[in-house]
């Protein structure tokens, strides 16, 4: 084999061919959901993939594998899933989108350097193509029970921003959205999709690349000796700079000032984890999407997310037939969770019916937002297939009695 | 009123974080001094310098040196370093950590980044033991020393670090100690110069916890004790090198070998696919 005497590539930072167009495969498309995720991640300008191989998400990672190389960027299989998200913060600050993508099983490893992702916000996107769990679980069949590992699974308090697609389509859409929400407000950003989604074949469509939005990293315009790696803009999201820039940054995962630098006070505690938290709840009506469907009159609202959301509108439509007024309400992005539009609806409404491949995880959240209003009830699968319509249909028609 | 005159080494160090947390007579702050000599010597330029650390005293490294720098979990120095040298490989990685760090919760990742010959150096400060939790038994500690949880004695046998580190592929192995500061400065421009995964072991004194359960002393004894009993032996087999309580310890230049990195395999490949 020939082996060059030098790196074959440059810096991706100081060559910015990730704003090549080439690299966006724009028409129609046949595409698994873990295809349009990883096509998702290229069009968004991700550069750096570091993975580890779990089914259902392995495509993922094959695909970057396959695409990266060519288009100047870097696909590496760590050792392990810590290796994997350590290795995509370290991406992230030499300046470049990164990436992993993983299973349950996986996460539960993530979420150690996910926490410090969260402390030296640092921009990055981690899927979950969720399978049957716990542990080792339904490997090749599905469930929706990560949701609130996604929220609580790393220690400490803090806010974060996860986004459930339905569709192939939607994998490729939240994918970018998912990148532009992290390097906006400076976190690492979950995919919760699940199995199902992930290996569903259907048309995907690619835009132009002029048409695909994509939010670049918050570049400081200080020079360096003026900058403050940690001082928040008015949004509270501090800005950026990457390592080589000349800035000479310290990061850490401690408790650290505006210099970056620990901090072991109360105080500082206070002020960081506040400041933390309130970056997303205090944006949450950005960050927010959900889609709703006949809510204007209707008794019982739906609420559903991820691949569950394809298996409600038969039971809404039979539902319907018999005279029943259901509205829908799926959430695009779970957290941060919609508590003030539901807590709105939620005093026009009779029930709230909510379909989840859980024991009850968002149902409870639903129950917060909705307080005494109205009654909220689950209707439960532990994992490994869908609901079947019937079932969601008898508990929307048990609701309004 | 005279004006103290500016320490040669002032300008890569964060004055602003001093006094440091190291305690007297510790190893590490030398091997900092050595660090930031040699990399003056290398003539890189400090704004393409990162330095990772993970957790501990050595740890702290990060903390100290004014370039960019980033303190990790526990372990994951080396998986960081990774991202950030090939995300951007116009930049000089360095790992500045600690043995139990590194070789135990960290020990995964090592063998890994040494095996795919991903272009960091490792700098590895080995006191023996975990200093900053208060002077538990580390996969270094050797066989017979005491610790706070090898009160018995420690009946793991330990790791030998620089034959690890040629068999998993990398290409500089040296091993010297705070007593050998010329030498260790010369070893580290050498691996900071270096293509490709390098590693140096740096036997280091722990004053407050494990020379207190072993009665070895102050720092200044085990200074005496390393040179009364190390043994420069350039090229010695790794094979021959453990460490053990009270011997003999062998420092000394191991290895140095030329062989292809990470991203040299990966455009190498792709250039033969294209064909």
């Amino acid at each position: 084999m020939e082996v060059r005497s030098r790196g074959i590539r440059k810096s991706i930072v100081s060559e910015p061919h990730y704003k090549d167009n080439t690299s966006i495969l724009t028409g129609e498309h046949f595409w698994q959901g873990d295809i349009a995720i990883a096509e998702g991640a290229i069009a968004a300008g991700s550069r750096f993939f570091a993975g580890y191989p779990i089914t259902p998400a392995s495509e993922i990672a094959e695909r970057m594998s396959l695409r990266l190389p060519p288009i100047g960027g870097v696909y590496i299989q760590m050792e392990d899933e810590l290796a994997s998200m350590a290795a995509i913060l370290g991406g992230s600050w030499s300046g470049v989108k990164s990436m992993t993508a993983t299973s349950g099983p996986g996460v539960s490893l993530m979420l150690e350097n996910f926490g410090l992702g969260i402390m030296t916000e640092t921009p990055c996107v981690i899927v979950n193509v969720q399978r049957g769990s716990p542990s080792t679980g339904l490997p090749t069949f599905f469930g929706q029970a990560d949701m609130m590992q996604a929220r609580w699974g790393t220690h400490g308090d803090y806010e974060v921003i996860a986004l459930a697609p339905d569709s192939p389509q939607e994998c490729f859409d939240l994918t970018i959205k998912a990148f532009n929400l992290s390097e906006k407000y400076r976190l690492p950003v979950f995919i919760l999709a699940d199995g199902l989604v992930g290996h569903m074949t259907e048309k995907v469509v690619v835009p132009e690349a002029e048409e695909i939005e994509v939010f670049d990293r918050r570049k400081t315009q200080k020079p360096p000796g003026q900058y403050l790696p940690y001082e928040a803009e008015d949004d509270l999201v501090p800005q950026m700079a990457n390592f080589g820039e000349g800035y000479r940054l310290h990061t850490t995962g401690l408790t650290h000032d505006e210099r970056g630098y620990p901090d072991m006070t109360i105080e500082a505690q206070d002020k960081l984890i506040r400041r933390l938290v309130n970056k997303i709840r205090h944006n949450a009506d950005d960050i927010i999407m959900v889609e709703e469907k006949d809510l204007e009159g209707a008794e019982v609202v739906v609420v559903s997310y991820g691949v569950t959301s394809r298996v409600v509108p038969p039971a809404v439509e039979r539902a319907k037939g018999e005279g029943i007024k259901v509205g829908q309400f799926r959430l695009l992005t779970v957290w941060p969770f919609p508590d003030k539009r539901i807590a709105q609806i939620a005093e026009k409404v009779k029930a709230w019916v909510v379909p989840e491949i859980n024991l009850g995880q968002i149902v409870r959240e639903v129950e917060r937002a909705v307080g005494r209003v109205s009654k909220v009830i689950p209707v439960s699968h532990a994992g490994g297939d869908v609901h079947d319509p019937d079932d969601i249909y008898t508990v929307i028609k048990e609701a309004i009695q | 009123m005279n004006q103290m005159p500016e320490h040669p080494l002032e300008r890569c160090l964060r004055m602003d974080r001093m006094p440091h947390i190291w305690c007297s007579g510790c190893g590490i702050g030398t091997a900092v001094a050595c660090f930031l000599k040699a990399l003056d010597e290398t003539g890189i330029d400090p704004d393409k310098v990162v330095v990772v650390s993970g957790i501990g005293c050595t740890g702290r490294v990060a903390g100290y040196v004014k370039f960019d720098s980033f303190h990790t979990t526990h372990g994951r120095a080396i998986p960081f370093a990774t991202g950030v040298k090939l995300a951007n490989p116009d930049l000089t990685v360095i790992v500045f950590s600690g043995d139990g760090d590194l070789f135990a919760i960290g020990g995964n990742h090592f063998i890994h980044a040494a095996r795919r010959n991903v272009d960091i150096k490792v700098f590895c400060i080995n006191n023996f033991i975990y200093g900053m939790t208060g002077g538990q038994a580390a996969p270094t500690t050797p066989l017979g020393a005491r610790t706070s949880t090898s009160p018995y004695g420690c009946f793991e046998p330990p790791f030998n670090l620089p034959y690890l580190a040629e068999s998993c592929g990398a290409v500089y192995v040296a091993r010297w100690t705070p007593l050998h500061i010329r030498r260790l400065t010369h070893a580290m421009a050498e691996a900071i110069s270096k293509r490709g995964f390098s590693f140096i072991e740096i036997v280091s004194p722990c004053p407050t916890v494990y020379s207190r359960y072993n009665r070895l002393g102050d720092g200044l004894a085990m200074i005496k004790y390393y040179r009364e009993n190390s043994r420069i032996e350039n090229w010695a087999n790794t094979k021959d090198v453990p460490l053990s309580m009270n011997k003999e310890i062998v420092v000394g230049k191991f290895v140095d070998i030329d062989k292809p990195t990470f991203l040299d395999y990966q455009g190498a490949q792709i250039e033969q696919n294209k064909e």
